[in-house]
C-alpha cells in the first residue's frame, strides 16, 4: 500500500523550518565532534593532529552548539508551530523568514571560517582584550541581524492572527513564540551594542583601545537571557505539546502564559551573577541582581507544578492508583514523551545548581571551575537538547509528509538512554572535580605536578568516557534526523498540539505587550543604570588588542 | 486566573525558600561583610611594573601572622616574587591578596580554597584568606587567556 504524504503545515513553511533544522543538525555534528576531541585532549593521552589548537576547537564547540545549534533549531521549531497554530505565513512574511535564514547562515559560515583559520580562538564569549579577526565579529553580527529579520516575521504573523480574530485568545504556542523572540531581541541589543560600537571598530583598527569591563557587562546582559532563550522553546514543548502526546490536556493556559511573561521580566536584569568575581563592579549591585536571579526561579517552579499535575491527572484517568501509581501509566514506550521527560528530570539538579552558582558568595567556590561546565551540560545539553531531540521525532516527519516508524521510535529511546548515561558520567565528573578547583576552558596540564592538580586526571578520563558515549549518541541522532527527513515512509504524522483542560478565559492584559516590555525595560534600567554609570565613570585606561594564540 | 490550591501551597513554599536563601546571602554580605571580591581600585595596566606595590611582587609580612601577597599576572605567568614560583606561608596566617594583570583577563584560583578572583586589565583584585590547613596548594589561571593558559600556575606551601 502506498501512502500519500500529508504535510502538517503549509509546504513552503515546512521548507523554511527544515532549512533551519538541517543547519542546526550540521552544527550539532561539527560541534559535538569538537566536544569529543576536547574531552580526549584533557585525558593527557591524546594530541590533536595537523596543528589544530585545543582552544580553536573549544571556540568552535561553543559557537556551533551554544549559538548555532540552539538558535537555528529554536527558530525552525517556532516557524513550524506558528504556521500550525496561526495558519500559514503570507509570502511577504516568508520572504522575511528566508532573508533571516540566509543572513544567519552566511554569518555562521564567515565566523566558522575564521575559527578554522585560527584567526579567532577567543572562545564563544570573545572576552576583550583578546582580539579576533574582524570577520569573526562581522559573521556574528550577521547571525544576530538575521534573527531580527526572522523575528519580524514571527511578530507580524501573531499580530495578523489577532487582527483576523478580534477579541479571541491567541494560540498559546504563538504567544509563547512571541515572548521568546521578544526576550531574544531585547537581550541581543546588549551584544549588538558591544560588537558594533566596541569590537568591530577596535578589531578593524579604527579605534586603538577597548573598555574591557563595559564589553563584559554588555556581553553578560545578553549572556544570561541567552540561556532562557534556549530554555523557553523546551518549555513550549512541555506546556503545550507533551500533554497531547500523553493524551492529556494543558493544565492551565493562563498560568503558562503568566510563567512566560515572568521569564520575560526576570531573565534579563541578572547578568551580574556571571560577573560576581569581577573587581570593577560594586557588590551592592551584584547582590541586587542576585535577588532578581532568584526571582526567575519562580516561573520554573510554576512550570514544574503544571507538568507534574498534567502527568498525574492523565495517569489517574488511565487508572493509576496510589501516591505514585499514576507514573506507571505514562507512555514510557513513546520517545516523543521519554526524551523531553528525561530533560525535565535533569532540570531538577540543573536548576538547583543554578541557584548555587548565583548565590553571591557561594559562587566563589565554583566560579570558572569545570563545575560550571558540568552545570550547563545538564541544563542546555540535557534538558534543552533532549527536548529538542524529542521534538525532532514528530516535527520532521509531520512537516515533510512522512511517518515516525516504530523502529525509529525504539532507536530514539535508545538514543535518549545513551545520551543520559554519557551525560551523567561526563557532567557528574565535571561537577565533582570542579568542586576540587579544576578549571573550565583549559587544555590538559599537570601544572606544577603537585598532588592536588594531578588528582584531577582520573576525573578527566571519566569525562572522556562520558564524552565518547555522547558522541555515539550524537551520531545516532544525526542518522535518525537524516532518515526522518529523507527516507522514512511517506504518510501522515501527528503534529501534537494540546487542548486546554478548562475554558477559563485568559486575562486580556497578557497580550498587552507595551505593558510587559515596559516593565521589563524598567527592571533593566533599575538593575543596570547606576552600576553602568559607575563602570564608565571609574574606567581605567582602555586596552589594545592581544592575539595570544 | 484560577490557581489550584496545591499550586498555591507549592509556590508559597518555593518562594519562601528562595526568600530565606536570599536573606542568608544578604546577612552574609551586609552584616558579616562577606562580599565577592570587588575592590573597585583602578590602575594603568601598562605601568604595572612601576606602580607600587606591583613593582615589587611577593609575600610581605605586615603584622603578626599577617601578610600582604602581591601578584602580577601576565600571559602566561604569575609573578609571585620567587623564581621557582613557590611561596611558603605559615599555617594560620592571614593573607591579603592583591593582584593585577599587565595584558589580558586572567583568573586566580588557589585550588581547594576560597581564593578565586577574576583579574582584569586596569583593575586591582583583592581578597583575604586565612590558611588553617597545612599542605601544598596550586594556584591556577581559570580564565582563558591564550594558547598557554593551562601552563599558568604557582605553588603555595602552607607550612607548620
Amino acid at each position: 500500500m502506498i501512502h500519500r504524504p500529508v504535510k502538517a503545515i503549509h509546504v513552503q513553511d515546512g521548507k523554511l523550518s527544515m532549512a533551519y533544522l538541517s543547519t542546526a543538525f550540521i552544527a550539532l555534528f561539527i560541534g559535538a565532534l569538537a566536544g569529543l576531541l576536547q574531552t580526549l585532549v584533557r585525558t593527557g593521552k591524546f594530541n590533536l593532529p595537523f596543528g589544530i589548537g585545543y582552544y580553536q576547537i573549544l571556540t568552535a564547540h561553543g559557537v556551533l552548539l551554544g549559538l548555532v545549534l540552539t538558535t537555528f533549531f529554536i527558530i525552525g521549531f517556532i516557524v513550524a508551530v506558528q504556521s500550525k497554530t496561526c495558519g500559514a505565513y503570507r509570502s511577504k512574511e516568508r520572504i522575511l523568514g528566508w532573508t533571516g535564514f540566509w543572513l544567519m547562515t552566511v554569518g555562521v559560515v564567515i565566523t566558522t571560517v575564521f575559527i578554522l583559520l585560527n584567526e579567532a580562538s577567543v572562545l564563544y564569549t570573545f572576552y576583550a582584550p583578546l582580539q579576533a579577526h574582524p570577520g569573526f565579529y562581522i559573521g556574528l553580527t550577521l547571525v544576530v541581524v538575521g534573527t531580527w529579520v526572522q523575528s519580524a516575521a514571527i511578530f507580524m504573523r501573531h499580530a495578523r492572527w489577532r487582527k483576523e480574530n478580534p477579541n479571541q485568545t491567541t494560540p498559546l504556542l504563538s504567544f509563547m513564540s512571541v515572548v521568546t523572540m521578544i526576550l531574544w531581541f531585547v537581550a541581543t541589543l546588549g551584544v549588538a551594542a558591544t560588537v558594533l560600537i566596541q569590537f568591530i571598530p577596535w578589531s578593524l583598527g579604527i579605534v586603538d583601545r577597548i573598555d574591557v569591563l563595559v564589553s563584559r557587562t554588555l556581553f553578560w546582559y545578553f549572556g544570561h537571557p541567552l540561556v532562557y532563550f534556549w530554555l523557553l522553546p523546551a518549555y513550549m514543548c512541555w506546556y503545550a505539546i507533551v500533554p497531547k502526546i500523553i493524551g492529556g490536556k494543558i493544565f492551565s493556559d493562563s498560568l503558562a502564559r503568566f510563567a512566560f511573561l515572568l521569564f520575560l521580566l526576570f531573565s534579563i536584569p541578572v547578568g551580574f551573577h556571571h560577573q560576581l568575581l569581577e573587581p570593577g563592579i560594586d557588590p551592592f549591585w551584584k547582590y541586587i541582581q542576585v535577588v532578581l536571579t532568584f526571582a526567575v526561579a519562580v516561573p520554573s517552579l510554576m512550570t514544574a507544578f503544571a507538568l507534574f499535575a498534567t502527568f498525574e491527572t492523565r495517569g489517574r484517568e488511565l487508572g493509576g492508583k496510589g501516591l505514585f501509581g499514576w507514573m506507571k501509566k505514562l507512555p514510557w514506550h513513546d520517545v516523543r514523551f521519554v526524551a523531553p521527560f528525561i530533560g525535565m528530570v535533569a532540570f531538577i539538579p540543573g536548576g538547583a545548581g543554578g541557584l548555587i552558582n548565583a548565590s553571591h558568595q557561594l559562587n566563589q567556590v565554583v566560579h570558572n571551575t569545570i563545575y560550571i561546565t558540568g552545570h550547563f551540560h545538564l541544563t542546555v545539553a540535557t534538558t534543552v537538547i533532549l527536548t529538542f531531540f524529542g521534538i525532532t521525532y514528530w516535527l520532521v516527519p509531520s512537516i515533510t509528509g512522512r511517518k515516525l516508524t516504530p523502529t525509529i521510535n525504539k532507536l530514539g529511546i535508545i538514543q535518549a538512554i545513551i545520551w543520559t548515561i554519557g551525560m551523567t558520567i561526563m557532567s557528574g565528573a565535571m561537577h565533582i572535580v570542579g568542586l576540587f578547583g579544576a578549571p573550565r576552558r583549559s587544555s590538559f596540564s599537570t601544572y606544577a605536578n603537585n598532588p592536588d592538580t594531578l588528582a584531577w586526571i582520573p576525573y578527566q578520563i571519566a569525562q572522556a568516557i562520558g564524552g565518547s558515549i555522547l558522541f555515539i549518541g550524537m551520531l545516532l541522532m544525526i542518522g535518525i534526523f537524516i532518515y526522518l527527513a529523507l527516507f522514512a515512509p511517506k504518510g501522515e504524522e501527528e503534529f501534537p498540539i494540546a487542548e486546554n483542560r478548562t475554558n477559563e478565559p485568559v486575562p486580556a492584559v497578557f497580550e498587552n505587550w507595551k505593558l510587559w516590555i515596559g516593565i521589563g525595560l524598567a527592571l533593566i534600567l533599575f538593575a543596570y543604570t547606576i552600576p553602568f554609570i559607575d563602570i564608565l565613570k571609574n574606567a581605567p585606561p582602555g586596552s589594545p588588542g592581544f592575539k595570544l594564540w | 486566573m484560577h490557581i489550584h490550591k496545591y499550586e498555591k501551597i507549592w509556590l508559597i513554599f518555593g518562594a519562601s525558600t528562595l526568600l530565606i536563601f536570599l536573606i542568608i546571602l544578604g546577612i552574609g554580605a551586609f552584616y558579616f561583610g562577606t562580599q565577592p571580591p570587588s575592590c573597585l581600585v583602578t590602575i594603568d595596566h601598562e605601568k604595572v611594573d612601576s606602580t607600587p606595590p606591583f613593582n615589587e611582587p611577593g609575600l610581605k609580612q605586615i603584622g603578626e601572622n599577617e601578610y600582604q601577597f602581591t601578584i602580577v599576572a601576565s600571559a602566561f605567568n604569575y609573578d609571585v616574587g620567587e623564581k621557582d614560583k613557590i611561596v611558603q606561608i605559615p599555617k594560620g596566617a592571614t593573607v591579603h591578596f592583591q593582584i593585577t594583570t599587565k595584558d589580558v583577563v586572567h583568573g586566580f584560583n588557589i585550588a581547594g580554597t576560597n581564593v578565586n578572583m577574576m583579574v582584569e586589565p586596569g583593575y586591582v583584585s583583592t581578597l583575604t584568606e586565612t590558611f588553617n590547613k597545612a599542605g601544598t596548594y596550586t594556584a591556577i589561571c581559570n580564565e582563558y587567556c591564550g594558547v598557554g593558559h593551562h601552563l599558568m600556575h604557582a605553588t603555595v606551601e602552607v607550612i607548620e
